[in-house]
């Protein structure tokens, strides 16, 4: 160990080796899979989610936009289905922050905070196990999407956009981490997610064409990333160039991460 | 564990207001104050969860600001309200602290099954802590602190909420780990609390610290116990009051007579006295139907050292919770 290991803050402390965090995170990792054991129903979202959403857009509103995009509903499963997939990683973010206040209200937090472990450990494990969810909840919609008749043409397209859906979602739950950290409780928590994502969310081409909506709400899908997330995994999946989207989706995510995981650490070490 | 001029702000609030605190190592140092004195703020910065706004403090031969980590290895936490995760058994709590604190799978699992055995949670060691009672809960958050053998361990009033007999239990294990060597800082807002555990006391109000020294120099400046006699024939209450205001044994306090409960309280500061008391009844031929010492309340140990009351009367526990001596 040499002093140039050693951060300012940290002098005259012994840094965690890298395997340590691992072992850390590991066993925090464990520790959340434990909870799925115990509580079986919080993998509801992540299997119900995904059917509920294909079935509703696929045979409520499939019909008449497929129509209006000259098909029918076949083509809109095609069109609407790259969209759920991206949407997935997202839907899971929001549960990272609700779980994470619950740990901070019950004093488990503490505990953890009181012993000798990086405070980032707390914050990955977490991130790890709802990406898993997340993984889950992508098969689930592969095989509700095939069984409604989604026709997958490209194999390797398809796990491309379900990694970047993932790196996307892990970006956004830094987000909804330090909303864990700073907000009351629990419920507050998923109030604050669903009004942030439920605009963002079907102000994009996630679920239609954006052709048709009036020239304000198009500056605005424009530039919503959402948009260039679903747009991404559209081309992948289906064919099409993507490069443009590809990149707009990796600067948010890589300017997501670089913003708030550094804010969701430190709140997270600084919490009261 | 030495503390030098503590202070933490909260907003305009002075939570600590320039602390000092020595605490010798093996011994255990109780904090007693009212809610809002500032006990769990001190915790809270000796156990790293908080930054102080001034002050040193330095734990296990550990500064808190500038060597948490280190310092982390050596302590272990206690929290008002128990820290375990209720979504696991007794067993995966433990397993999960051992190996965040860098135990072997193998140590982990054999200091598990040995602190469930210590804490008689072994019955329900599988069982998601959800369906644990307040008591269980409590001693598998002090199991919990012990995975690490800590050197120090902070309880943070460890008995709040609990019945009279969970609390003798979680007592009866922290004096168990006392024995084993552990220095301990113990806040409480218990005076029989703290004589029960505690061979220093530190009291505190409103951030600072008013009075300090060991526990039976503190009892006697605050008039040490009062002894609550009663007679079996209620025609005795009178009689009896007199008989020990003749005894003279007390220069702080006269007899008082409580007819609502029908029996005459006689302050007392020593052993000898109590004796006293008991001959000089003995000697007037009453008999007596119960004789129960009451440890000063926090209120009036705040009275006898400050003049006013405690900012927030808190002890709010019935008489009855209180230690019964044998006639």
């Amino acid at each position: 160990m040499s002093a140039a290991t050693l951060t300012p803050t940290a002098a005259g402390d012994a840094p965690i080796p890298l395997r340590a965090h691992l072992r850390h995170t590991g066993a925090l990792v464990r520790r959340n899979l434990l909870w799925i054991r115990q509580d079986p129903e919080s993998m509801f979202d992540a299997v119900l989610f995904p059917v509920i959403f294909t079935l509703l857009f696929v045979y409520v509103f499939g019909g008449s936009i497929g129509a209006s995009m000259g098909g029918g509903q076949d083509q809109y499963v095609q069109y609407v289905v790259p969209g759920l997939m991206a949407m997935m990683g997202m839907n899971m973010a929001q549960g990272v922050g609700t779980g994470f206040n619950t740990d901070f209200n019950s004093g488990v937090m503490d505990r953890f905070r009181s012993l000798p472990i990086g405070r980032g450990s707390v914050l990955v494990a977490k991130i790890a196990v709802e990406l898993m969810r997340m993984l889950f909840a992508t098969v689930v919609l592969m095989i509700v999407a095939v069984l409604v008749g989604f026709d997958i043409t490209h194999w390797t397209g398809m796990l491309a956009s379900i990694g970047l859906s993932a790196v996307f979602g892990s970006a956004l739950m830094w987000v909804f981490l330090t909303l864990g950290v700073v907000m009351k409780s629990a419920q507050s928590v998923q109030a604050m997610g669903f009004l942030v994502l439920m605009p963002l969310q079907f102000g994009s081409s996630i679920f239609a064409p954006t052709a048709s909506m009036p020239g304000w709400l198009q500056n605005f899908t424009d530039y919503n990333p959402l948009s260039a997330l679903a747009d991404t995994a559209r081309g992948l999946m289906l064919g099409g160039p993507v490069a443009h989207d590809l990149w707009v989706t990796l600067a948010w995510s890589v300017a997501l991460t670089a913003v708030m995981a550094p804010v969701a650490i430190h709140k997270f070490r600084t919490k009261n | 564990m030495t503390v030098r001029g503590l202070v933490k702000h909260y907003g305009d609030t002075k939570a600590l207001d320039g602390v000092d605190l020595d605490v010798r190592e093996g011994t255990v140092m109780g904090v007693l104050g009212p809610n809002g004195a500032g006990k769990t703020t001190l915790v809270r910065i000796l156990s790293t969860l908080l930054a102080p706004d001034a002050g040193r403090a330095t734990v296990a031969g550990y500064d808190v600001v500038r060597q948490p980590r280190q310092l982390r290895r050596v302590i272990g936490l206690t929290g008002q309200y128990a820290s375990v995760d209720e979504k696991l058994s007794g067993w995966e709590n433990l397993y999960l602290i051992g190996r965040l604190l860098d135990l072997s799978r193998k140590d982990t699992r054999a200091r598990a099954d040995e602190l469930l055995e210590r804490f008689s949670l072994i019955e329900a060691a599988r069982r998601p802590v959800g369906t644990y009672s307040g008591g269980m809960r409590r001693r598998l958050d002090l199991a919990a602190s012990m995975i690490g053998r800590p050197a120090v361990l902070y309880l943070d009033e460890p008995t709040t909420g609990l019945d009279p007999r969970t609390r003798n239990e979680v007592w009866d294990e922290v004096k168990a780990m006392v024995g084993d060597g552990v220095t301990v800082l113990l806040t409480t807002q218990y005076m029989e609390e703290a004589e029960q555990l505690a061979s220093e006391l530190t009291v505190v109000d409103r951030g600072k610290v008013i009075a300090g020294g060991g526990i039976e120099e503190l009892k006697a400046r605050v008039g040490g116990r009062t002894l609550r006699v009663r007679p079996a024939d209620p025609a005795h209450l009178r009689p009896l009051a007199r008989a020990l205001d003749e005894l003279g044994i007390t220069g702080l306090a006269t007899t008082t007579v409580d007819a609502e409960r029908g029996s005459v309280l006689v302050p007392v500061l020593s052993d000898e006295q109590l004796t006293a008391v008991i001959g000089a009844v003995t000697a007037r031929g009453i008999t007596l139907s119960s004789v129960v010492t009451e440890l000063p309340s926090l209120d009036e140990v705040f009275l006898s050292l400050t003049g006013h009351r405690a900012s927030a009367p808190q002890d709010t526990r019935p008489a009855d919770d209180r230690e019964e001596v044998a006639v």
